[in-house]
């Protein structure tokens, strides 16, 4: 029994892991052919370095997760709290329905519609219009997160405080707040990260000045698979798994 | 639960306001706008379309705009046999796939979840993180393992197991080995939630019983699994109906999947109409799914 169970746990992890791994030392090969092992270089980093749209791409899609993950937090820390404290109100159901359908909705869908609602409005397409797109859906992660967080929390220390005489505002900032600081942080970093990494909303609603790294990334894949942008992909996946790391130390070992 | 609904008090709703109006304003209105423009005629313009229900010309306007809606883009899809093509496709290739990654899943989550105490969060961790890394670099790096001069045959030629290359790239095998690995973080959450949540007392009861690990298996463990398969299938299945990254980049010429013949409507015919209606079909059809994963998480937030 033991040894399947060690068995299986070595076939999944190795299934997950093994394409990602190959993908990362093949970022090292020597050779511009990207399945024979030439030797070990650091060239393609260095190539990264020097290419401007790469650079330009990068810059774009920092920016716009770094915005789109303050709106994210601060509405998911909002709509976590009305999900926990306000048991009940008319529309709920509606409420918890937008929570919720975002986080299964084929991107595809969320992409043309957003991007067809900034067309009506004459809404510019470019930075804002990704992070807008980014935080509608991210939103629903950090709320779904956070709102977890605050279903673990001790109620008695806010009863005393408004027993005290704190007001609701001053309870939120001065009790609940400071307990809730590590799952916003997480909150903060996954949103980030899925802003990063997507490609298909960002595709929808970006405009001509506003690519962004996968958008980049994946106009090149179409023409082949290149040492570059597995050098650029490996560099992704090294933010994604310092982030993903500061969560866990963060969340005290439990699980993303 | 207490079903009777009460007003909130006014800083309550001030507080609700913000991601409530946000959610409608970027959530559901570009949704019911879908519909919307799924009913308009297709135009050479900027935008590409001919706005069939406008509030510029007032009520009367309205109204005469609104008797003119268009279902061309409608008929286009029920008669055009590429859109046919898609749909089977995209619902046969998410099924198996979403079968597939089950298979792999349920041992691999029971494996997680009967693991020690100790291990078992960073194993659940683990077995997560892929899903938080971009799917398009995960669906890249399998390019180079499933090409015809990829690592796979590579090896495969090397160990003298086939002679010549497989063909596997550029073809639906392909595809579904993408989804089945993309999405696979998906289903092993909930399944091994589900595992672990339950009372070791009721296998030890059906060990004293006298059942032994199998009968245990079938008649304890996985029934009482079932919600957490179920929640696991559907997390997987409705999002890969409409994948577009996946069979775009491993799947063939003739791969059509609803959300690649999408994304070419909008982004290469221009016809905006099209991939609205084809957003709204997707969506109707996802709907029953849907709504069930919503009630079951409803149901848990209640």
């Amino acid at each position: 029994m033991k040894a399947a169970r060690l068995g299986m746990l070595f076939f999944g992890f190795a299934f997950l892991y093994a394409p990602i791994a190959l993908l990362v030392l093949y970022s090292f090969n020597a050779s511009k052919l990207a399945t024979v092992w030439a030797g070990f270089s650091t060239q393609w980093y260095g190539k990264l370095l020097h290419d401007e749209q790469i650079g330009a791409a990068a810059w774009n899609s920092l920016t716009i997760a770094f915005a789109s993950a303050c709106l994210a937090t601060a509405l998911g820390l909002i709509a976590a709290y009305a999900l926990d404290r306000f048991r009940i109100f008319r529309t709920r159901t509606l409420f918890v329905g937008l929570i919720y359908a975002p986080l299964v909705m084929p991107e595809i869908i969320l992409g043309l519609s957003l991007l067809l609602i900034f067309v009506a409005v004459d809404f510019p397409r470019g930075f804002w219009s990704v992070v807008v797109a980014h935080a509608t859906f991210t939103m629903c992660f950090a709320a779904v997160l956070i709102r977890a967080r605050l279903g673990e929390l001790d109620r008695s220390l806010e009863e005393a405080a408004m027993d005290l005489g704190a007001g609701p505002i001053d309870t939120f900032f001065s009790i609940i707040a400071p307990q809730v600081a590590s799952a916003l942080v997480s909150a903060f970093v996954l949103a980030f990260i899925l802003s990063l990494d997507d490609l298909v909303i960002a595709s929808f609603t970006s405009g001509p000045g506003s690519t962004t790294l996968p958008m980049r990334i994946y106009s090149q894949v179409r023409l082949g698979v290149t040492p570059e942008i597995n050098a650029l992909s490996s560099l992704m996946l090294a933010v994604v798994a310092l982030g993903l790391g500061l969560v866990s130390i963060l969340r005290r070992g439990k699980s993303v | 639960m207490t079903r009777k609904s009460r007003s909130l008090s006014w800083g309550e709703r001030a507080t609700l306001a913000a991601p409530y109006l946000w959610l409608l304003l970027f959530f559901l209105a570009p949704l019911l706008l879908v519909f919307k423009i799924s009913l308009s005629k297709t135009v050479i313009a900027r935008p590409p379309y001919e706005p069939t229900f406008t509030w510029s010309g007032g009520w009367s306007a309205w109204w005469d705009g609104a008797q003119k809606f268009s279902l061309e883009a409608w008929r286009g899809l029920v008669a055009d046999p590429l859109y046919a093509r898609a749909w089977a496709t995209s619902i046969a290739l998410a099924a198996i796939s979403t079968l597939i990654a089950l298979i792999i899943a349920y041992p691999f989550a029971l494996a997680i979840a009967r693991a020690s105490a100790r291990w078992r969060p960073t194993l659940l961790g683990l077995a997560m993180a892929p899903f938080w890394t971009s799917f398009l670099i995960r669906v890249y790096a399998w390019i180079a393992i499933l090409k015809d001069e990829g690592f796979l045959n590579h090896a495969l030629i090397a160990l003298g197991i086939i002679k010549a290359p497989l063909a596997i790239f550029a073809t639906n095998v392909a595809v579904v080995i993408g989804i089945v690995y993309s999405y696979l973080p998906f289903v092993i959450l909930p399944i091994a939630n589900a595992l672990e949540k339950q009372d070791v007392q009721l296998r030890e009861a059906a060990a004293d019983l006298g059942a032994d690990a199998w009968r245990t298996f079938l008649h304890v463990t996985l029934p009482l699994s079932l919600p957490g398969v179920m929640a696991g299938a559907l997390l997987m299945f409705i999002p890969a109906v409409g994948e577009f990254v996946i069979p775009d980049l491993l799947g063939g010429s003739d791969t059509m999947m609803l959300g690649k013949v999408m994304w070419n409507d909008f982004f290469e015919n221009r016809d905006w109409p099209a991939a609205a209606a084809g957003a709204v079909a997707l969506l109707i059809v996802l709907v029953g799914p849907i709504v069930y994963f919503e009630k079951r998480q409803n149901r848990s937030v209640a």
